[in-house]
């Protein structure tokens, strides 16, 4: 075994890459709980990939066949009904991984100098992910999967002169079609999870450039011993691996819960309109996206006048665009001097709540159908939502912040 | 502040429900998976008043048959029509475009109503259809109003002389202890062969057999969730110790 090691080692560098990642990568020895949900998004990732090839051996990506073969899958394929909800809950899994990942970062101040492209990349991340899931979600060609495509692609076609063009281009037909169906298909499968591949492995070699955060947003390279070892480091592997398998064990116990038990999750993960075939002629009473897009598609309703000429829909998508946009350039509008959460003051604190509460209640609202009261209740939590970002040069710089420790603590 | 938002997060979770219903109060029934013979009633009951208009196109005779419990022999003889193999699809031999010129719809296939409608929406339908001269079949329903579908189980339920009411509760007289009303069809305008209780247990069958076949494997899918579970549960006790074990040296 130790022959064979040192051959591949002599060809490869496997030894020196498992210690820089690995057994040599020092990690802060502070980590709480918010840290496993880095490396739950990355097993979530791995479920999509392997339950999704099996899928894809019994999937028929076409308008005729796509539907029953999904029920094939569900019927009559061994295990298929297991591949299929590990799947569909893997999708929505992934995002309360992703977003809790997300806080954690908002929280311990994970983006600011040196890891704006840890976080850039990660964002690169999000965006790619729900361009996944959003195509995948076409897939099994139900009404919502249809109308939701349809109601999202012709967004596209609010964008003034070029719109419609784009619609047309993006759908390769006039309406959602077996055409939109093939395309999707190809990029949901091949190509977006090549870029996501690609922009997770960039995510992480660029964190471990420049070393993890920690909940006290101390930077553990400042003090390091006569080796060279941050002080208050522990190497990855041993100490993380069983520590993250804990939690791998405890999510896994969760979300197995939700595949055996109830994978319609009371219809946010699979939503019940969608156990009816796509019927271009039939439109549901009430669309709504699956509820990881909920907060998103609140804020596009949330913008009701017409301005400068143009229709109330294309600011809804301009809204839109810029909830997502402004958290790239996060890491320019903290001008704390402190980065974690717990040495900020009480303005942050609040300013943090007041955008998490605002966040929740955005995605409650996009998933109902809108009344007057809901929409006030949506545009004032999307001014909220901008507001964080936008006040946060301010804010954060008259703070009171309190003193940051040398070392971390506890 | 960490433990704040966790419970704030917490908090809000359980109160997400999406809404549902479209006004219509329905009737409650709780589908019961592992009563086989509940299950067997229902698949005989919709072979013989369902399947001459509805298919059950994604699913196959034989899973049927073996699920419920029921020989091949048995099933072949008593719930296949013409020349269909017991390994087929449950197709029907009505043309979609005759079906559109007599019903207005073809009939949907109904593989996966009991999960697209849910249990409470199909029984309460079942039992909701009443006398209407002005529809084509001369039945209307309180769920579904204006449905094309005529009433198939009215030699069983009979036909209801008036709009009957649907979710309604009990109404019990206070001093004789006797019940008033209670909801669904209270006059008849022509009997059917079941009474009223027989009917809705009827219904109950014929509901529970399409829950069924809206998920087949949920009762497969349930009895292997409890071992996964309690494999990450024994797990979990190893991976925690592992851990404490190596986080000994960590201060």
């Amino acid at each position: 075994m130790q022959k064979l090691v040192e051959w591949i080692d002599a060809r490869l560098p496997v030894v020196t890459a498992f210690e820089k990642h690995m057994s040599k990568y020092y990690a802060p020895k502070n980590f709480n709980m918010w840290y496993f949900f880095g490396s739950l998004s990355l097993l979530v990732l791995v479920n999509q990939l392997v339950t999704g090839i099996w899928l894809t051996m019994s999937y028929n990506p076409s308008a005729e066949g796509a539907f029953a073969s999904v029920e094939y899958i569900m019927r009559d394929v061994e295990y298929g009904w297991l591949l299929r909800y590990l799947h569909s809950t893997g999708a929505s899994a992934f995002f309360v991984c992703v977003y809790l990942h997300m806080f954690r970062g908002l929280m311990y101040g994970s983006y600011r100098k040196p890891r704006e492209l840890v976080w850039i990349f990660g964002m690169t991340i999000y965006l790619c992910l729900m361009a996944e899931a959003f195509m995948g979600y076409l897939l099994p060609w139900g009404q919502m999967s249809y109308w939701g495509a349809q109601v999202i692609v012709n967004l596209f076609g609010a964008i003034p002169g070029i719109g419609e063009d784009l619609a047309l281009w993006i759908r390769g037909d006039y309406l959602i079609s077996g055409i939109t169906l093939n395309r999707f298909f190809a990029l949901h499968v091949v190509a977006l999870p090549i870029v996501l591949l690609a922009l997770v492995v960039l995510h992480l070699l660029a964190l471990h450039e420049v070393g993890s955060n920690n909940p006290d947003g101390v930077e553990i390279k400042k003090n390091k011993n006569a080796q060279g070892i941050p002080l208050d480091g522990i190497p990855f592997h041993p100490y993380y691996t069983v520590h993250d398998l804990v939690a791998v064990v405890v999510f896994l116990f969760v979300f197995c819960g939700v595949v055996f038990f109830m994978p319609e999750m009371g219809g946010f993960f699979l939503e019940k309109p969608n156990f009816e075939p796509a019927n271009p002629l039939k439109t549901p009473e009430h669309i709504a996206p699956v509820w990881y897009f909920t907060p998103f598609y609140a804020m596009l309703r949330a913008v009701t006048v017409n301005l400068l000429g143009l229709p109330a829909k294309f600011w809804g998508v301009v809204v839109m665009g810029a909830a997502i946009a402004i958290l790239f350039v996060l890491p320019w509008l903290d001008r704390s001097p402190v980065k974690s959460i717990r040495y900020k003051g009480w303005i942050s604190k609040l300013a943090l709540l007041l955008f998490a509460v605002s966040f929740v209640i955005l995605g409650y609202l996009g998933a109902l159908p809108s009344t007057p009261g809901r929409t006030a209740l949506a545009q004032a939590t999307t001014a909220i939502y901008f507001a964080y970002f936008i006040l946060m040069p301010w804010f954060s710089k008259i703070d009171k912040t309190k003193p940051v420790p040398e070392r971390v603590t506890g | 502040m960490k433990k704040l938002i966790a419970s704030l997060v917490l908090a809000v979770l359980p109160a997400i429900s999406l809404a549902s219903g479209a006004g219509v109060h329905l009737d409650h029934m709780k589908p019961d998976l592992h009563d086989k013979a509940s299950l067997q009633k229902g698949a005989a009951l919709f072979t013989n008043y369902c399947m001459g208009c509805h298919s059950l196109k994604y699913a196959r005779y034989e899973r049927i048959a073996n699920d419920l419990g029921i020989s091949n022999e048995l099933y072949e003889q008593n719930l296949m029509f013409g020349d269909a193999k017991i390994g087929e699809l449950i197709n029907i031999a009505m043309p979609a475009s005759n079906a559109k010129t007599w019903f207005g719809n073809p009939p949907p296939d109904l593989t996966l109503e009991g999960r697209l409608r849910g249990a409470d929406w199909l029984y309460t339908y079942l039992r909701a259809f009443y006398v209407d001269p002005s529809r084509p079949y001369g039945v209307n329903n309180a769920v579904f109003k204006d449905v094309g579908m005529p009433h198939v189980l009215a030699g069983l339920q009979g036909v209801c002389a008036h709009k009957p009411e649907t979710g309604a509760e009990k109404k019990v007289d206070s001093l004789s202890g006797r019940i008033v009303s209670e909801g669904g069809c209270e006059e008849y305008l022509k009997e059917g062969s079941l009474s009223k209780k027989e009917y809705d247990e009827t219904v109950y069958d014929l509901v529970n057999f399409l829950v069924y076949m809206g998920e087949p494997s949920r009762l497969q899918s349930e009895r292997l969730g409890v071992y996964v579970l309690l494999f990450l549960a024994f797990l979990f006790v190893f991976v925690y110790f592992l851990n404490r074990e190596y986080w000994k040296d960590v201060h």
